[in-house]
């Protein structure tokens, strides 16, 4: 177990790592020169050149990387080329406001896209199993912004409900902070509900249909208790895996989501860095959302393992 | 050997010659296939005749009628500068199904390459590559593709070129799957006693039977296709053709939400949605006539 | 079996309450909008204490009983007709609360795949004792029941068992362990739906003398369903025969296996190979034709389209279920035409015999080959030597495990041994890469899989799969190819019309043969055929087993014969490899190896297998499971199961040699042969 454990972490720290150097030299292919993009297209090609030297971007491409690489793992991420101050403080608060909007959306969305696929399985092929699915693959492929929109036009604008653009003052009481996370947190949940209720559906159907089920009515058990102990315990292990590649995305949709609402998170922080051209700022921020997306893959990897007998006995040979 | 015996439980083929209906006999008879199908239609026509059906001129500016509310001249209002929103959202098509469909051709075609190749090869090369797909998995596409076109410009051809290349992985990772199951089959062992070589079993043995899985795929990524085209142009990446893009119509407009001026974004944003609800209706119907 | 005749009861009229009363049982299944009878007018009775056959091929209905009766049926399928008692009670009218009452006190399921039937992510001590839960018990009572039930199923360390998950059971113990918990609730009526099937026949046969003596201690009736009519014979008092939805004959096993009285059961028997039936003569007779498509409306007897000796009244009319005898049933007007039914196939034949040469075709020395699985070396093959003669039939036997398809794989190429082994066509050297090999060397050798479904590409039609190795390696083209091609396809008795078909819209005997067809398209000289006919029902299987002999005689071929169906090994090979973790244990001419004295693990294998004829044989007893390949036993790698192990101690410390007993009869055996003369009697000398 701690063998496959430590083999987990280790692929996990290769994939960390070839996702570094393909931000890094992507960051360098981007066409654009750093000092130029600071100073304006006015200033002076020797001025540009002592702020490239100064910024240390005119040395070959693996001393950049590796004294990058040997910064971050220092935890120094560099300075910011827009803002002119370090990367870290940004980033981190950006972060904790993303946090929260992601961490709001999965709470309201796991319990619901799992009561949503079992739903569905359980009533396959009915009207009721058509609608859920449905729904749920049509709002998993529609973009955050088109579903934003219409939840700002029905609670905001119409019906006045909800602020738009949402506020959210550090030190605002938590009522108020939630209220101003409803509407961001829609188009996030439309998303999420169709691909957890997809998988949530897939797994309780196979379950529903096996023989192991049939052995557990013919004992005479309960519905209830064939549905609770036999099928769930079977059906919902492969749905962690998703949540989990799902959190992943959520940190990306959020680019969107955070443009529409104006909401200041690790999305619009990316965004704003990428029109900048600030790319300490971007690099840090896309590693982050890369990093967040592997430790929620590994922590699911290790979930499904403990949790399936199976695996458990195949991964401590 | 008696663990491998199978007792079908369903009869063996009763009978010599089993009739089967046609796949899009099967499809017509799907009312997600039918829904969906007709609704593709009409953007079609739109993007093909928009300048015609529109009842105004997309582009004719009217700076004294500017956030006009909808009207019977005006169904769905006119924007701030005065211009048509239902002839925008009309002629609007037209950039979004050029983009889309040959950007998601890319991406499947060599896709389906590269995952014949992993997939049936395996060994080294697989895991190496699987390394590298999994590193660039780790970001959401959507965000891989902004920052490729924030890198490159704005041009049709980087947007099909980037969203191709991001979703050839994505398809590589399916059909891979698809033709590992197929190498557990007995008819590829079969194809290499008669001699054949890995190119001929990879491309007329395997291929074949792993077209259905590229078709649902195709299908599915084709809706994402014009979900990031869509989010492209609201980030303010769209590409400005001659004709009006749905997405730069609220990405230049949705600031206006909280004026209340509501239909010059939600009319292009009710368009966008029920494009990819009616692709999104297809692969449904396609998907479940494939799976039997 | 004694069990079995102790408890044998007059016949169910004599008994006033039956356990289970299935009458004119219609069950209908709703397939794409239409409706589609799977069972039509079933009625049968199962005694108090009686063992109750049913038996049939696939598509007969026989899992759609167990179902009804258990009334889980598919959503798609509904009983549309007549009516159910089990234990005096109506499973189709009780409401949700008093069904799961009869589930969880009178009727009791097992089925095929045990591992299937077990949830994986529950011990298996919790899932039995569920069963005492239900009863009303408290959870540690429940776990000392469950523990007691597995003890009785002769799990030897229960204690230990209730602890594992269901995958870290084998799959005979995991079978236990259903049946445990079948048993456990002390069901009036235990359905065993094939309940051996997929496992090994060592295996088989302990799980049926579990039952056999669990039936004598406990007070329950059996309606046992199987495909294979000597495990029937064996398990059952009365049988009933299922055709396509219909019960066409009744009656105690013996009487109905001896004496047939419907003309399907007769064809079913002539497709079984007896005991001394050979290739060239006593030849298997088939069933022509092919089950009716499901659904269509049949007017008249269901069997006439395929029966020889059909008149126009069967055509007309159904027959209703005739009296034939006491207790006996048959639906056929012509019942006693039944003993003289004609032959589809003459019973002799002339093969010619193989040629015999100096030189074998293949030689085969010292290979081997281990996999690596987690890290681990598992050698599945050991230091094989053999040779391989022109125009024989080599049948391979053994478990499963036993090296059988790796052997054949490796003589194709289609994996490499390890380094140090040789296999030679003609005294050449064949290379292990098949992309080495030459034009001659592929066409060489052949192969017929196993599965059809999984061996021919669904997406190419007949033409198309059977025309590539005429093209590739018979070097064809044009009209020279057409002709052979039509050739082809008649001499495996299929039609022109079958050419522009796909797979999928032939039946699986029809599969079979375009597979035939294809491994004999490139004139191979060698073919391997790995289980061809387990994929498919006894009734089209001796089709298959005939065109082979027949191909066999015509092209001069030489088979490598794997089954795990020993009889059908018997009835079409010449000489006889039996391997065991991967060394061959036993080699010679098959009326030897079979004949005895035989290798003790041979004579295991033997004696596992239930006959037809009713003839017992004494049946040694393996113990314990087969062990891992990748931890092969010391000494002898059969003395951990081996009933005639040595006391002096050498079998577990040397590994006999393969030593010549006989003329041409090899055997790996510390015991000298006239001991295991004497051991195994010399009954079936010849």
């Amino acid at each position: 177990m701690a063998i496959y454990l430590l083999r987990r972490l280790g692929l996990a720290v290769i994939t960390l790592f070839l996702l570094s150097v393909i931000i890094f030299f992507a960051g360098q292919v981007l066409p654009g020169d750093p000092a130029r993009a600071i100073l304006g297209p006015l200033s002076a090609e020797s001025a540009v050149r002592a702020l490239d030297h100064q910024l240390g971007v005119d040395r070959s491409l693996v001393t950049q990387y590796s004294s990058w690489i040997t910064g971050l793992l220092h935890g120094n991420m560099g300075e910011s080329y827009q803002y002119q101050s370090a990367v870290e403080p940004l980033l981190r608060a950006a972060l904790v406001n993303s946090a929260k909007l992601a961490a709001f959306a999965l709470v309201v969305i796991i319990p619901l896209g799992i009561l949503g696929g079992v739903i569905a399985a359980l009533y396959a092929g009915r009207p009721i199993d058509r609608i859920i699915t449905l729904t749920g693959s049509s709002g998993a492929a529609l973009p955050e912004f088109v579903t934003g929109i219409v939840v700002i036009v029905v609670f905001s604008v119409e019906l006045r409900l909800l602020p738009f653009p949402p506020q959210i003052q550090p030190g605002a009481p938590l009522g108020t902070q939630l209220r101003a996370l409803i509407l961001p947190a829609v188009p996030l949940v439309f998303v999420l509900f169709g691909y957890i209720a997809r998988m949530a559906r897939a797994g309780t159907i196979e379950a529903l249909e096996s023989d192991y089920v049939r052995t557990a009515t013919l004992k005479g058990l309960k519905r209830v208790v064939v549905i609770y102990r036999h099928v769930l315990r079977n059906s919902l292990l492969p749905t962690i895996a998703v949540i989990a590649t799902q959190t992943g995305y959520l940190i990306g949709g959020l680019v969107v989501v955070e443009r529409l609402f104006n909401y200041q998170g690790i999305g619009n922080l990316i965004f704003h860095a990428a029109n900048a051209k600030d790319f300490p700022m971007l690099e840090a921020a896309v590693l982050t959302v890369g990093a967040v997306y592997m430790v929620a893959t590994v922590g699911a990897d290790v979930l499904t393992t403990v949790l399936n007998p199976r695996l458990r006995t195949e991964a401590s040979r | 050997m008696t663990g491998s015996v199978a007792i079908p439980a369903v009869a063996v083929a009763s009978d010599a010659e089993r009739r089967e209906l046609p796949v899009w006999r099967l499809l017509l008879r799907r009312p997600t296939f039918v829904v969906g199908g007709l609704l593709l239609l009409f953007w079609i026509v739109c993007a093909l005749f928009g300048s015609a059906i529109a009842p105004h001129d997309p582009l004719a500016q009217q700076l004294l009628a500017t956030n006009q509310a909808p009207s019977s001249a005006h169904w769905f209002g006119t924007d701030q500068l005065g211009r048509d929103v239902l002839s925008r959202v009309v002629v609007g098509a037209q950039t979004i199904l050029i983009i889309a469909p040959l950007a998601t051709a890319v991406g499947a075609v060599l896709g389906t390459a590269l995952g014949l190749v992993l997939g049936y090869r395996g060994g080294v090369v697989d895991l190496v590559a699987g390394r590298i797909v999994e590193a660039v998995l780790a970001l959401p596409a959507i965000l891989v593709i902004f920052l490729f076109v924030v890198a490159l410009g704005v041009s049709t051809i980087t947007q099909i070129l980037t969203i191709g290349f991001i979703f050839t992985p994505l398809i590589a990772r399916t059909v891979r799957s698809a033709v590992q199951v197929e190498s557990q089959l007995d008819y590829l062992p079969a194809a290499r006693l008669v001699g054949d070589r890995s190119a001929r079993i990879m491309f007329v043995e395997i291929l074949p039977n792993v077209l259905p899985t590229v078709l649902v795929e195709f299908t599915v990524r084709l809706g994402y296709a014009i979900f990031a085209v869509a989010t492209l142009a609201f980030l303010g990446f769209g590409v400005q053709l001659s004709t009006p893009n749905w997405g730069t119509d609220i990405n230049a407009n949705y600031v206006l939400l909280s004026a209340g001026y509501w239909w010059e974004t939600l009319f292009p944003a009710l368009a966008i949605a029920s494009l990819i609800i009616a692709i999104n209706l297809v692969a449904d119907a396609i998907e479940q006539v494939l799976a039997g | 079996m004694t069990a079995t005749e102790e408890t044998a009861i007059p016949g169910p009229s004599a008994e006033p309450q039956a356990t289970a009363r299935v009458t004119h049982l219609d069950v209908t299944h709703r397939v794409r909008g239409q409706d589609r009878l799977a069972l039509r007018d079933v009625s049968f009775e199962i005694g108090r204490n009686e063992s109750y056959g049913l038996v049939g091929e696939s598509g007969s209905g026989k899992s759609t009983v167990a179902l009804a009766l258990t009334r889980y049926l598919p959503r798609n399928g509904r009983v549309s007709g007549g009516s159910i008692r089990i234990a005096g009670r109506d499973p189709l009218a009780l409401n949700a609360a008093d069904l799961r009452e009869l589930r969880a006190h009178s009727v009791s399921m097992v089925y095929q795949e045990p591992g299937k039937a077990l949830n994986p992510s529950i011990r298996v001590g919790r899932q039995v004792a569920e069963v005492y839960e239900i009863a009303g018990l408290s959870r540690a009572d429940a776990l000392d029941h469950a523990e007691e039930m597995l003890r009785k199923v002769q799990i030897s360390d229960p204690g230990l068992v209730m602890q594992r998950y269901p995958h870290e059971l084998s799959g005979g113990m995991a079978q236990r362990a259903v049946i445990a918990m079948a048993l456990a609730a002390e069901p009036a009526l235990l359905i065993l739906d094939e309940p051996t099937t997929a496992l090994d026949a060592t295996v088989e046969a302990e799980v049926l003398e579990l039952i056999t003596g669990l039936r004598a201690e406990l007070d329950t009736s059996l309606l046992f369903i199987s495909h294979n009519l000597a495990v029937i014979a064996k398990m059952c008092d009365r049988v009933g025969v299922l055709y396509a939805g219909e019960l066409i004959e009744e009656g105690p096993a013996r009487e109905v296996f001896e004496q047939p009285r419907h003309p399907y059961t007769m064809g079913l028997l002539r497709c079984i190979p007896r005991q001394g039936q050979r290739k060239d003569h006593g030849r298997l007779d088939a069933i022509p034709g092919f089950l009716p498509p499901p659904g269509q409306e049949i007017t008249g007897c269901i069997f006439a389209p395929r029966c020889p000796i059909a008149e126009q009244r069967c055509r007309e009319a159904a027959p209703p279920a005739i009296d034939t005898g006491p207790a006996r049933i048959s639906r056929c007007y012509l019942h006693e035409a039944v003993p003289d039914l004609p032959r589809n196939t003459p019973v002799d034949v002339q093969l010619s015999a193989p040629p015999k040469d100096a030189e074998p075709v293949i030689a085969v020395r010292n290979l081997a080959k281990t996999f690596t699985s987690g890290g681990q070396a598992v050698p599945a093959l050991t230091g094989v030597n053999l040779d391989i003669e022109r125009g024989e039939t080599l049948g391979i036997v053994g478990e499963s495990g036993s090296g059988k398809t790796t052997l054949a794989r490796l003589l194709l190429g289609l994996i490499t041994p390890d380094a140090g082994s040789a296999i030679e066509l003609d005294g050449q050297q064949l290379s292990p890469d098949l992309r080495r090999r030459s034009q001659a060397q592929l066409k060489a050798l052949q192969i017929v899989f196993q599965n059809p479904d999984s061996a021919l590409n669904r997406r190419h039609t007949v033409r198309r799969l059977i025309s590539r190795p005429l093209a590739k390696l018979a070097g064809l083209s044009g009209s020279a190819l057409t002709e052979r091609l039509t050739d082809l396809v008649r001499s495996v008795r299929m039609e022109p019309r079958h050419l522009p078909l796909r797979p999928r819209q032939l039946s699986g005997g029809l599969k079979q043969r375009v597979a035939i067809a294809r491994a004999f398209g490139g004139g191979p000289r060698i073919v391997v055929c790995d289980e061809p006919t387990s994929a498919l029902d006894v009734s089209v299987q001796a089709a298959i087993l005939n065109l082979l002999a027949d191909l066999q005689a015509k092209e001069q071929v030489t088979y490598l014969f794997i089954s795990h169906d020993l009889g059908l090994v018997r009835y079409l090979s010449d000489r006889i490899v039996v391997l065991y973790l991967g060394r061959v244990l036993e080699l010679g001419p098959a009326e030897r190896v079979f004949g005895g004295p035989h290798h003790p693990y041979t004579e295991a294998l033997l004696s596992a297998v239930p006959s037809l004829d009713g003839q017992r044989t004494e049946r040694i007893r393996l113990t314990g499971e087969i062990p891992s390949p990748a931890n092969p036993p010391s000494g002898c790698v059969f003395h951990t199961r081996c009933p005639r192990r040595l006391p002096t101690g050498i079998c577990e410390s040397t590994e006999p040699p393969l030593a010549e007993v006989e003329p041409g009869h090899l055997m790996s055996c510390h015991i000298p042969i006239d001991q295991l003369a004497t051991l195994q009697g010399n009954e079936r000398m010849s």
